[in-house]
């Protein structure tokens, strides 16, 4: 055996790739897990797309505007996958009993986070790549081709899903797996409220308010403006850039404010429920 | 560190859950390279004493210092010098052992990492089971898988949570001769938390008895058992779990 400690180092990018690597591992060796991923994204795309096609066959203004349902239930997957992958990833580590082992390794809790972005990053292109494919093939949609505009809308779906997955990761290191229903069904809160597949105009004015405080409205919002009057509304993504940086900061706050609480409660090694 | 300093220090170490005091202002320090048992029945304080060392758990007062890092505030200066091995958590099972080994060796800085996995499969007889799925192995080969990865990044404090936990005696035995020959060719300060006394009085020349969270006694395994007038260390952790200590160890 040799007798040299390894050096310390305050921020590791190997560190985040062997989470990176820990994850990916687990999905090449899980065919069900990989089949997950793209099974619902599929059978939602294929729901909407048809009943795209048979509501444009009836109505003048649903023709002109091909694709926003399409366009809206795959942006709708980047930000609920995105989130979902964030925390599916954190609860295999409590699911395995591996926290702890973690917790008292040298991987730093925003290492830990980055993996885990990186690993939604991965796990939604898995399962998005080949749904786009099949919105062309299905309903001539091309996802892609939407340009600049797909990575603003990108980048904010995503900004947003982290903070949310980030503060359940927070709640599911304090509670343990009791809170594990927060990260199937938080999302779905932001459903109604970030106007998926209908204009914000459509909700009373005084829900309108809290609508234009989610970044996700903005691009629901800037998606229906580029399909329906081919227009890219920079001012839109930008709005929602600006509200993303609110709600990560205070996502990340809230995230050490809990860990800081499951190290107080000894919550840390027990995961349970 | 100088040489001189601890490698642990606890120093009233107190910690409440709610109006429960689960450990009752503590203090102890472990020199560098020593072995020491923490022992006490069940609820004593033992797993939340050694919680706080790793820095998963913050005090309610009181210090906890690691080869001079103050846990859990600089956690992060030491950890990738200490390691542990607990029953209380398990390696990812769907991942190959040689897998698990990789990932904890890049987690922990390892040099070389590759050669290293290598030179710690045929110290620990992994070998022949290094590329199969680590939840398909037997406890015995789970333990020793779990020792593997406690070790990957020799450390210069090693904690232990009941290490030959459900272990059969043979594969008891390995465990505890592994343990025994890394703390010497390492140096390394070794805080051991055990249930098996005869394992204890191999493995340590120090023994820290807890009960309801204070620490009741503490001394070499051949002192207590000679202090008590008892025959061995199980007979000594019995007087002093019964609150019978104090008058066998008076009429001694």
């Amino acid at each position: 055996m040799t007798t040299q400690s390894p050096a310390y180092i305050a921020f590791s990018p190997r560190r985040i790739f062997a989470m990176v690597l820990r994850h990916w591992y687990l999905l090449k060796a899980s065919w069900p897990r990989i089949f997950d991923l793209m099974y619902w994204p599929a059978v939602q795309m294929l729901m909407w797309g048809f009943l795209q096609v048979y509501i444009s066959q009836h109505s003048g203004f649903f023709a002109q505007a091909a694709g926003a349902f399409i366009g809206a239930v795959m942006l709708w997957d980047i930000l609920f996958r995105g989130q979902l992958g964030f925390s599916i990833s954190f609860l295999e580590e409590m699911y395995s009993r591996n926290m702890g082992n973690l917790m008292m390794s040298p991987l730093r809790p925003i290492e830990f986070v980055m993996a885990l972005m990186a690993m939604s990053v991965i796990r939604l292109a898995i399962g998005m790549v080949p749904v786009s494919l099949l919105a062309i093939a299905f309903f001539g949609f091309n996802l892609w081709g939407l340009g600049f505009a797909l990575v603003a809308f990108f980048a904010n779906l995503f900004l947003t899903s982290w903070a949310v997955a980030i503060l359940v990761a927070g709640l599911l290191l304090r509670n343990g797996l009791g809170a594990e229903s927060l990260a199937w069904g938080i999302m779905f809160l932001l459903l109604p409220l970030t106007c998926v597949y209908y204009p914000v105009a459509v909700l009373p004015s005084w829900l309108q308010f809290f609508a234009w405080m989610l970044p996700p409205t903005y691009v629901f919002e800037g998606m229906r403006a580029i399909l329906i009057d081919h227009v890219f509304r920079a001012d839109l993504m930008a709005q929602a850039f600006a509200l993303n940086v609110v709600l990560l900061g205070a996502s990340v706050v809230g995230f050490l404010v809990l860990l800081k609480s499951a190290r107080r409660e000894g919550t840390l090694l027990q995961g349970g429920d | 560190m100088s040489p001189t300093e601890p490698a642990v220090a606890v120093d009233r170490l107190f910690k409440a859950y709610k109006a429960v005091a689960a450990v009752n202002g503590i203090s102890f320090a472990l020199a560098p390279g020593s072995c020491t048992a923490l022992l006490g029945g069940n609820g004593a304080g033992k797993t939340t004493t050694i919680s706080t060392i790793m820095g998963l758990v913050e005090p309610t007062s009181g210090s906890v210092t690691v080869l001079g890092a103050n846990m859990p505030r600089q956690r992060h200066l030491v950890l990738h010098r200490m390691n542990f091995e607990s029953p209380y958590v398990n390696m990812p099972m769907r991942l190959s052992v040689r897998q698990n080994l990789t990932v904890f060796g890049m987690l922990y800085g390892v040099a070389d990492l590759r050669g290293r996995i290598q030179r710690m499969a045929e110290e620990l007889d992994l070998s022949e089971f290094l590329d199969r799925q680590t939840g398909k192995l037997s406890s015995g080969q789970k333990t020793r898988v779990a020792l593997a990865k406690s070790l990957i990044n020799d450390p210069e404090v090693l904690l232990l949570d009941e290490p030959t936990a459900s272990l059969d005696p043979d594969t008891a035995d390995w465990v505890r001769g592994r343990l025994e020959r890394y703390r010497v060719e390492r140096d390394a300060t070794v805080l051991l938390a055990s249930h098996n006394m005869a394992e204890v009085e191999r493995l340590c020349d120090r023994v820290i008895m807890l009960k309801a969270g204070r620490i009741e006694d503490d001394d070499t395994p051949a002192n207590l058992i000679n202090r008590y007038g008892r025959s061995n260390l199980e007979e000594v952790f019995l007087d002093i779990a019964r609150g019978t200590g104090e008058a066998r160890e008076a009429a001694q």
